[in-house]
């Protein structure tokens, strides 16, 4: 209200280290751009002290074992994440993944003895058809996705007892016998191409952050200090060294494995190309406007209905991406699936990293980093002999405690702008 | 957008008039927009009968008169979400046909409703651009986008904003006001109408929009102000329209008005001291 608009962008445009304070970027950091604060803390805290309970925690096997334990709530989080921006849900999406990876595993059977690079497409293809139908009847019948998603999820789980059951006598599951549906979890990328992988990685996003900065202070705009986008970077790097050199450890006692499991780069693939549809292109701004004032959106021309269904589109893609990988994982797919309580998993993952229920707000990363803390607490637990019991009662803890500091921080975050 | 004449509706003329009889005639070509013979009924109810009003450009045009008085069909009518049941509407000397929002904002005219169909999620810049995205590469332009904001706001005078990259949802109701209209005149309209833009709001605040709507008119803009308060009104408009039970009773330039002569216009439909319902006024 009090600083004029050209007073305050000239000031830190002339002089932006010395004009904001150190302490006012921390908050800004702590609150605004990221908001990813709390969240990494508690991560780090669950860390330290699964770590002091069993060194056998921070082991290069077990983290690479935690990754591909997370890859599922990741992706299926990701999938979740299209729809609770625009304030729908699709409780559906892990029967859905279970089909999707139920048509793969069933195509390149023996029997079927199809190639992987058709049958995997289909089975993606197999939970995009399947969202669009929802979106269809949500979007068309104006039907909350709640309900339709429920019923959904029912269906579901029969259409994939039916999909089991046609392959004859299997005793309810079936077994991946094609290598590269298996190899997506269970194989890894050579020594050398985990550093490529990286190396590359870190050189794009470090590239874009100081790229962007760069162009916005040539126009003459507000950018961040340069220093805080090299400590951004620098940090990059150093993750993805550490992680490299963890990926690239023997992990095996009696063999030799090491290198990055192939699911890193396919969960950092798909995060990354939601990210960038949802920042920088018209149809990620426009799902966030459906998702803040859905009037509003349609006032300004946009054709709300096409951009919902596009959302579905997305959600549906990642969630057939996530069914390879659960399939892969689990080597076959099963009648005995929890889908039910994956997409749970999946609703809470994005939550915890931030995502709002009400719509109009979340990233991509939440679902990442949601999902790191939810199989840090299963991984954990169960090193430290922890039962059922106490591990479900410790994951709502944990979810419940997002909710609050969600909560209490975008309160405080909307009194303190003004 | 149908630019094509259309013949009058008909069944709607039992009020005793025969629909743009008489207008084509008398239409002024200065004027910006001119309605003839505007009615609009819901049902049984009419709501609006017979309004002729001329909008000159340039000036702000205040329309007032009491709950119902059919304030808010008639801008509903001319920015298209109530098409007209009989009547004309003439756009710069043109007969237009607006039958939707798009067809009222491709000519020009800019509604700002009380709810301002602001995002609260997305910040200024975003909301400024929203459905208009400028791109480079199929990638959003932020850059562009944002230097444009900044340019558009300080041209306005609108001083109170910290930073175009805030989210609306942490803006006064002031601001945001002012962020409604920022974002109607970005897109080269020619017509701002105002529903009430200062209902909710405090004193400093509706200052600041009732300068906002001096600058507009002083860049050439025409703006329509639906207000109940006259003391905004006296303050900003050129001209006045009163509205009375669905009729206009009266308008022309604000010098021929006062305070008590618009109290008794608004609540009875006619004044002892104003001629009512001079074309001009002049």
């Amino acid at each position: 209200m009090s600083t004029p608009l050209e007073a305050s962008s000239s000031e830190q445009v002339d002089d932006v280290s010395s004009s904001v304070s150190l302490a006012k970027q921390i908050r800004r950091l702590w609150q605004g751009d990221t908001g990813l604060g709390p969240i990494l803390i508690g991560l780090l805290v669950l860390i330290i002290y699964f770590e002091a309970r069993t060194s056998v925690f921070l082991s290069a096997g077990n983290i690479t074992n935690l990754f591909i334990q997370a890859t599922i709530f990741i992706l299926l989080g990701m999938a979740e994440i299209w729809l609770l921006l625009m304030g729908d849900i699709d409780l559906s999406i892990g029967y859905s993944a279970g089909i999707g990876g139920a048509v793969a595993v069933i195509l390149t059977s023996t029997q079927h003895d199809w190639s992987w690079f058709i049958a995997l497409p289909l089975g993606v293809l197999a939970c995009v058809l399947i969202s669009v139908v929802w979106g269809t009847i949500v979007i068309r019948l104006r039907l909350p996705s709640f309900i339709v998603t429920l019923a959904g999820q029912i269906g579901l789980l029969g259409v994939l007892l039916y999909l089991i059951n046609s392959q004859g006598n299997t005793g309810g599951s079936l077994p991946v016998q094609e290598k590269v549906l298996y190899d997506l979890v269970n194989g890894d990328l050579s020594p050398v191409a985990t550093w490529v992988v990286i190396v590359a990685s870190v050189v794009l996003l470090g590239w874009i952050i100081l790229r962007s900065d760069q162009r916005r202070r040539s126009a003459g705009l507000e950018a961040k200090p340069m220093w805080l986008s090299f400590a951004k970077v620098i940090a990059l790097a150093a993750a993805g060294v550490l992680l490299a050199i963890i990926f690239n450890t023997n992990r095996s006692s009696f063999t030799f494995l090491n290198g990055m499991p192939f699911a890193i780069p396919i969960d950092l693939g798909v995060l990354a190309a939601g990210t960038f549809i949802l920042t920088k292109t018209r149809a990620g701004r426009y799902i966030y406007a459906i998702g803040g004032n859905v009037e509003a959106a349609r006032r300004a021309g946009i054709n709300v209905n096409r951009y919902r269904l596009l959302a579905f589109v997305f959600s549906g893609f990642t969630t057939g991406i996530a069914g390879l990988l659960y399939v892969s994982r689990l080597n076959g797919i099963s009648t005995g699936i929890e889908g039910g309580t994956y997409v749970l998993y999946a609703v809470a993952a994005g939550v915890i990293g931030g995502t709002s229920l009400f719509g109009g707000r979340g990233k991509m990363i939440h679902a990442v980093v949601g999902g790191l803390v939810i199989a840090t607490i299963y991984n954990g637990m169960a090193l430290i002999n922890v039962s059922a019991a106490g591990l479900y009662m410790v994951t709502a803890l944990v979810l419940l405690a997002a909710v609050v500091v969600d909560a209490i921080a975008r309160r405080s975050n909307s009194s303190s702008t003004n | 957008m149908t630019l094509t004449p259309e013949p009058p509706t008909s069944g709607v003329s039992e009020a005793g008039y025969t629909t743009g009889g008489s207008g084509v005639g008398v239409i002024d070509k200065e004027q910006l927009l001119s309605l003839r013979g505007i009615a609009k009924s819901f049902g049984p109810v009419q709501a609006l009968k017979r309004v002729d009003l001329d909008v000159p450009p340039a000036q702000v045009t205040a329309l007032i008169g009491d709950n119902g008085a059919g304030k808010s069909v008639l801008i509903k009518t001319i920015s298209g979400i109530y098409p007209a049941s009989a009547g004309q509407i003439f756009w710069k000397g043109r007969e237009v046909h607006p039958h939707t929002p798009r067809d009222s904002s491709e000519l020009g005219i800019a509604t700002v409703y009380q709810d301002l169909a602001l995002c609260d999620n997305l910040d200024i810049v975003q909301n400024m651009y929203l459905g208009r995205e400028e791109t480079r590469f199929t990638q959003l332009d932020e850059i562009k986008m944002e230097l444009a904001t900044k340019e558009l706001l300080k041209d306005l005078a609108v001083s109170t904003v910290k930073s175009v990259r805030q989210l609306v949802g942490s803006l006064s109701g002031g601001q945001r006001q002012a962020i409604a209209v920022a974002r109607a005149v970005m897109r080269d309209s020619e017509l701002v109408i105002m529903d009430e833009p200062t209902a909710a709001l405090g004193v400093s605040q509706t200052a600041q929009v009732l300068e906002l709507v001096r600058t507009l008119a002083s860049r050439g803009i025409a703006v329509i102000l639906i207000s109940h308060n006259l003391n905004d009104v006296f303050k900003v408009a050129d001209r006045i329209a009163v509205m009375h039970l669905g009729t206009l009773v009266s308008h022309g330039p604000i010098a021929n008005y006062d305070v008590a002569s618009a109290v008794e216009m608004i609540t009875t439909g006619a004044s002892s001291r104003v001629p009512t319902n001079s074309p001009n006024g002049d």
